[in-house]
């Protein structure tokens, strides 16, 4: 009988899956939008 | 034996074809402005700076130091998870195949010049640079500065040349070709950045911008990284990148992955002859060091090297032994 186990690639794509999912629930992605819609004075050398 | 294919050629395509279209917002780089539309909660997988007029997508480096350096959060599960995704299925396919500042370096490697370096003393230990940068500039400096606010991104402010080249010289020059109007020309310098330009009874999309000696600072080293790409392959690739070095530590275990078959090989050395990056493919073929450009796949005369785009390597089969 074939036993089926994930391997590490899966676990990661897993893992990267529930830390998203939980980004998502904490708010994350709305700093993430903040800071990328203005210039970043810090990013062009500027601020 | 199979003839060895031209170098590049379709990789270079869709270099171009990402960069251009993960930085279509014309209006930006008319007018001076930035995209501000919802596509930005999402990450570019290469090093492509959010701030570039034409940018679609957040730059993951610098949406890490933002999370990093909020005192909202501890740490960052959304972009780190974001990073780990990309990874996961592609490792450094990203560079050698999305990141826009890869691309542009390795355009500029294609200029001809009579010596160009493959290795020198002190290449190996030199690459470790990118976990450091990583470890100190990404992660653990926005984290310990935030004690009295939101830290600044320190990879950002003090090292990305990425973000001067695609942001930096964009806004300043157009900021400098755009006018002002006499009134503002009056007003001393130090209120400059807190004023709206007017011209033609338009508001301009941002303040005057003051260049002073963090500008220059990071224009130099966007210079001596530009000269360096002309006789090394991708110097910030291999040194400096913290994004390549989070892409580098998934490469064995990437879904997208380079094989090697010890029976087709006849040991001739033209795979590693032909690496930009310094590696030998038969005897690593999924080095941190390798970005998957495909130059030693295209070479092997015997294909004893090829890639492959698995999910069957999600999952691995073995017999059940019963009784134990």
């Amino acid at each position: 009988m074939l036993r089926v186990k994930p391997t590490k690639s899966a676990w990661l794509i897993m893992l990267s899956i529930v830390l998203i999912v939980i980004g998502v629930y904490l708010g994350e992605p709305d700093t993430v939008l903040r800071k990328a819609i203005y210039i970043c004075m810090e990013c062009i050398g500027i601020g | 034996m199979a003839k060895a294919k031209k170098k590049g050629g379709k990789r270079h395509i869709i270099q171009l074809f990402f960069a251009c279209i993960t930085n279509s917002f014309v209006t930006g780089f008319v007018g001076g402005k930035i995209f501000r539309g919802k596509l930005k909660y999402i990450c570019h997988p290469g090093l492509n700076c959010y701030s570039c007029p034409g940018a679609l997508l957040s730059c993951p480096i610098g949406s890490l130091q933002a999370v990093l350096g909020s005192r909202s959060f501890l740490f960052s599960t959304y972009v780190f998870g974001m990073i780990l995704l990309f990874g996961a299925l592609l490792g450094r396919m990203v560079c050698g195949f999305l990141c826009p500042f890869g691309f542009v370096q390795e355009l500029l490697y294609k200029i001809p010049f009579k010596k160009k370096i493959k290795t020198f003393k002190g290449d190996k230990p030199l690459r470790r640079l990118k976990y450091i940068v990583l470890v100190v500039l990404v992660i653990a400096l926005p984290m310990l500065l935030k004690t009295s606010g939101d830290s600044s991104p320190v990879y950002c402010k003090y090292l990305c040349p990425a973000g001067t080249l695609e942001a930096g010289i964009p806004h300043v020059t157009y900021d400098k070709l755009a006018k002002p109007p006499a009134l503002v020309n009056a007003l001393p310098e130090g209120s400059l950045p807190a004023v709206n330009l007017i011209k033609g009874g338009v508001e301009l999309s941002q303040p005057k911008l003051k260049t002073g000696w963090l500008f220059l600072w990071k224009l130099s080293i966007l210079i001596v990284i530009v000269l360096l790409s002309i006789f090394i392959y991708r110097p910030f690739c291999k040194y400096l990148c913290p994004l390549g070095a989070i892409y580098g530590i998934m490469n064995p275990v990437a879904l997208y992955r380079l094989n090697f078959n010890k029976d087709k090989c006849i040991s001739c050395g033209i795979c590693a002859k032909r690496c930009n990056m310094g590696i030998d493919p038969t005897k690593n073929a999924n080095s941190a060091e390798c970005v998957r450009c495909k130059d030693c796949v295209n070479a092997c005369p015997t294909g004893a090297l090829s890639t492959s785009f698995s999910l069957d390597s999600l999952v691995c089969k073995s017999a059940e032994r019963k009784g134990i």
